[in-house]
């Protein structure tokens, strides 16, 4: 029904996450509405995007061409603890968050048996053998709190233990200004469990 | 507009666009069904955590003209969380969970699968229960409900009263020494599997691991996968764990 370039762009977006046809169609509309110059930096941004990002040769997050990336080329990180996450943005996240001060190692995923993902898929043997040399004393698993999550940091703990003195799970409850009256039984759950002593 | 309202078990579950799902449930009286849960994937979802994999809910659906349906309400009935917390637990629910998703069929009811299932999960969460032969015991107990249940009292395909030395499930079970196809087993093995599939299954899921039980483990992944015509994504995904 459109012409031929205009139908490859919508086919184009609709391919990304969350985007369906309409929304291709529209955002597609939007490109073709918009001054060229600025539909150009749109295109050169995707470009320069993919050749110039790579992966962190020693936590596997996102860097710029080839090098450390920013936390890993930080000396004032401590390197004896590492918060592993599953994505960069969770890095980024727990980065906002200002209460970690160690480096970080990026999963790129969750392992999820019932999707065939296993631990080859994962960034798992680098963050093996980050441990080997006895720096790293503390591994923080900071996975999401849903069934991949668990399975991740079930498996990390196995294969860890025996490498890494400590080795850490974040703790899951009640957000912050929620009022306990809406959590769910499995977060108020687990808030329960993962209690402490309160030192007034 | 179609409300169902029904007990059920979380198969699946899929992220769908910013924060939400496509959940896969299978309910007692209305068969597998699909739903979209939104928002559950965001911090502070008032059921996301009801809603998570295995867990068994009372959920409250709208279904409209499209197949999928609409989470309404969800309430938790068992979150089971001795699985959550045991990797081979956990990972053994998976493939129960894989297989039901299999055999289940959309909008049909299956109260048996359902109880199965039910009873499965609980065994998995029962810290007293060994957890080695629980899906494999579910698997057996699937092809029997299905009427593909392996002979295990005499060879398959002479009736001879043994000794039983092999399996197959295209044969039609254990067979005799003349009759040797498939899979070689043990006389322990033959023995365990005949206990499990002959009424001491919950004394058979106390005993400590054996030998013999990860050979009807094998024997249980290689006859359901055969039965399914497909090969079991977490058994393939978990071998190395």
């Amino acid at each position: 029904m459109y012409p031929g370039p205009l139908r490859n762009l919508i086919d184009e977006f609709a391919r990304l996450p969350g985007i369906g046809p309409k929304n291709a169609a529209r955002l597609a509309f939007f490109l073709l509405r918009t001054p060229r110059d600025e539909a150009e930096r749109l295109s050169s941004a995707i470009r320069e995007m993919k050749e110039r990002t790579t992966f962190c040769p020693i936590c596997c997050s996102v860097a710029e061409g080839g090098q450390l990336c920013p936390i890993c080329a930080d000396d004032r990180r401590d390197p004896s603890v590492i918060c592993v996450v599953q994505d960069p943005r969770d890095l980024m996240v727990v980065e906002r968050s200002g209460s970690f001060a160690g480096r970080y190692h990026v999963l790129h995923g969750g392992l999820s048996p019932l999707e065939g993902i296993g631990p080859e898929q994962l960034k798992i043997a680098e963050l093996e053998a980050r441990v080997q040399d006895g720096v790293v004393t503390e591994v923080i698993l900071c996975t999401n709190p849903n069934v991949e999550g668990d399975t991740t940091a079930l498996y990390l703990s196995r294969l860890l233990r025996p490498k890494v003195a400590k080795v850490t799970k974040i703790a899951a409850g009640v957000p912050v200004g929620g009022d306990l009256e809406y959590a769910d039984e499995m977060t108020l759950g687990r808030a329960l469990e993962g209690r402490r002593d309160l030192e007034a | 507009m179609r409300q169902l309202d029904d007990e059920a078990v979380v198969l699946r579950s899929y992220p769908l666009g910013e924060a939400d799902r496509i959940l896969v449930f299978l309910t007692a009286n209305h068969g597998k069904v699909r739903a979209v849960a939104k928002g559950v994937r965001r911090a502070k979802s008032k059921f996301g955590g009801r809603l998570e994999i295995s867990n068994r809910v009372h959920v409250n659906l709208y279904r409209g003209a499209k197949e999928l349906g609409v989470v309404q309400q969800a309430d938790l009935l068992d979150g089971h969380p001795t699985i959550r917390t045991d990797l081979d637990r956990l990972t053994g629910a998976m493939a129960v969970l894989e297989v039901t998703d299999q055999l289940a069929q959309n909008d049909l009811p299956d109260p048996r699968l359902y109880q199965m299932l039910v009873g499965c999960l609980e065994s998995y969460d029962d810290p007293s229960m060994v957890p080695t032969l629980i899906g494999p015991a579910f698997f057996f107990k699937a092809l029997v409900a299905d009427g593909m249940g392996p002979e295990i009292e005499v060879c398959a395909r002479c009736g001879n009263a043994g000794p039983l030395v092999a399996f197959a499930l295209l044969e039609g079970g254990l067979l005799c020494d003349g009759c040797r196809r498939g899979r070689s087993v043990s006389i322990d093995a033959v023995h365990l599997l005949q206990r499990m599939l002959g009424g001491h299954l919950r004394s058979v899921l106390h005993e400590p691991d054996s030998l013999a039980g990860s050979e009807v483990a094998a024997l249980a992944a290689e006859a359901i996968e055969g039965a399914l015509d497909r090969r079991l994504k977490t058994l393939r995904s978990t071998t190395n764990f």
